[in-house]
């Protein structure tokens, strides 16, 4: 089903230095060990009912602003890699003109994450619980949770925990629910991708503006987050932002789920605060199997850290950013000693150019002219100035396409080459190394872009 | 108010016409798509940004008013 395992372990169980600060999970608590999904009977037992349900005097619009002011003071940050402030987006679609749409996003399109679906597969109550939640603040009267078509178990306990709740007495106007399947490319969980399938077309991005908190699907103001970000919504409308600000750095508070995979024990998904170290991540999944000689965080959009500044590395956007990194959707990646990363680089980089929608001619000519320029330099038949070519090309790709792919796709192979450029250099000079036969140890799955318009759909808005 | 061009990237099809007209703020890749500088337009390029826009086959040229400080985010 998935790419990288997605055994839910342990969560990460360290208690932060100061005073009596609840300890992890928070997310994850209650996960049932057997893999099955915690009912709306236990979620409830658990966390209790949503606020909104508690019968308070005030009226439903004040309700709904007071946790839209809740979710600012708790800083919330997206977490479907963009970090955006949830509650300026929760606000720019609630003060919109025309009746709001959420979509939760569960497309999960990354190939080094499994959170979401994770998440989705376990917790489905609590996705649905902050995706209620979000549509009540914004005033939204529809709620549609986005699911990966190739996250199975994920598809099949939403769509039981929406049987399930069709089956309670909801209180009135609560929003209603539906599930869609969407496409597992790369860009199909960019945003206006999204709102383009939804809207009957094809799962590519479009030209915005407007962006979709303004004219989103059906042109009418759309809320898309994150279904983890959702997640954190439903703890936060019933602990509050004090409660959520006691984990995590001032600048990114709160817990994240991170998908670790590569050389360790038990890769898959954990619960952290932001600022945890590298190092208890790794130990929580049972340490390392053999020596990492690098890691890429933010996943295919990122950057890689190798050598020294592994040590002592913390997993906020604030200490990443020295790196020229980030956390993106919670992903770290661990490259084995043993592996090249010359050969891995040349097949992310061909990969991406493959998830290319190739609407941008920048992005269509220039993710594959980098990836064949990587591909030459790592078989050793690169010319003598491929380095500067490869400059070139990316300041030529980069920032030039409807959607962030291209720009995220340069970062990581310009980090790649800056941070393994001893071994970069090697195989221009020497050609391919012992290493290069191994098979790959970063996940490429096979995702065909749709390229077609949807048989039964509205031609693609433009 | 001040004018600038933006190309919309799916709409361009390299045809290149816009490089043609507005030479000044247009320049074409190894492809043929258009580097655009997007410093506020001055003085007669303005109107020639127009032609430009008016000239591309598949309408990607967009010359756009510099919006007010007083929009609402």
């Amino acid at each position: 089903m998935s790419d990288v395992p997605s055994t839910i372990t342990e969560p990460l169980d360290a208690p932060p230095a100061h005073g009596d600060v609840p300890a992890l999970p928070r997310l994850l608590a209650g996960v049932r060990r057997d893999g099955e999904p915690v009912s709306l009977d236990q979620h409830l037992a658990l966390h209790g009912p949503p606020p909104a349900i508690r019968g308070e005097r005030r009226s439903g619009r004040e309700r709904a602003a007071a946790l839209i002011d809740e979710i600012q003071l708790s800083g919330l940050l997206g977490r479907g890699g963009g970090a955006f402030p949830t509650a300026t987006k929760m606000r720019a679609v609630a003060d919109a003109r025309g009746r709001a749409i959420v979509v939760a996003n569960g497309a999960e399109g990354e190939p080094a994450s499994t959170k979401d679906r994770t998440l989705l597969e376990l917790l489905p109550q609590l996705v649905l619980d902050g995706t209620i939640l979000a549509a009540e603040a914004v005033g939204a009267d529809e709620a549609i949770v986005c699911v990966c078509e190739s996250a199975g178990a994920g598809v099949q306990s939403v769509e039981r925990a929406i049987e399930e709740r069709a089956g309670e007495r909801s209180p009135p106007r609560s929003p209603k629910l539906q599930l869609r399947t969407v496409p597992s490319h790369y860009v199909a969980g960019q945003e206006s991708a999204l709102v383009n399938y939804l809207g009957g077309g094809p799962a590519r991005p479009t030209f915005t503006p407007p962006m979709p908190f303004q004219q989103g699907l059906r042109r009418r103001p759309t809320l898309i987050n994150n279904i983890e970000t959702l997640a954190h919504i439903a703890l936060i409308a019933r602990h509050g932002a004090r409660w959520f600000r006691q984990l995590g750095t001032p600048t990114q508070p709160g817990s994240a789920l991170v998908t670790l995979s590569g050389p360790v024990n038990h890769p898959g998904v954990y619960e952290i605060q932001h600022g945890a170290s590298l190092a208890s991540v790794i130990n929580a999944a049972g340490g390392p199997t053999t020596g990492v000689r690098a890691a890429l965080t933010g996943g295919y959009a990122g950057a890689w850290i190798a050598g020294q500044s592994l040590r002592g590395l913390a997993l906020s956007n604030e200490h990443l950013a020295a790196h020229g990194a980030s956390l993106g959707a919670g992903v770290v990646l661990l490259l084995s000693e043993d592996a090249c990363p010359v050969a891995e680089t040349a097949r992310v980089a061909r990969w991406l150019a493959g998830q290319s929608a190739r609407q941008c001619g920048p992005c269509t000519h220039g993710l594959d002219a980098l990836a064949s320029t990587v591909e030459q330099i790592a078989a050793g038949n690169g010319h003598a100035h491929a380095a500067q070519r490869i400059d070139r090309l990316a300041s030529l790709t980069a920032r030039r396409g409807a959607c962030a792919h291209p720009d995220g796709a340069v970062n990581v192979i310009l980090s790649a080459l800056e941070v393994f450029a001893r071994e970069f250099a090697d195989h221009a000079r020497h050609g391919p190394c012992d290493a290069c036969r191994r098979p790959p140890d970063l996940p490429l799955p096979h995702r065909p872009v749709q390229r077609e318009q949807a048989l039964d759909g509205a031609p693609p808005r433009r | 108010m001040s004018h600038r061009v933006r190309v919309n990237p799916i709409a361009c099809e390299a045809h290149g016409m816009c490089a043609e007209l507005l030479p000044e703020r247009i320049t074409l890749d190894e492809w043929g798509y258009p580097l655009i500088d997007g410093a506020p337009l001055e003085g007669e390029q303005v109107e020639h940004a127009v032609r430009a826009a008016r000239a591309c086959p598949t309408f990607a040229l967009l010359v756009e008013r510099e919006r007010s400080a007083r929009r609402r985010r």
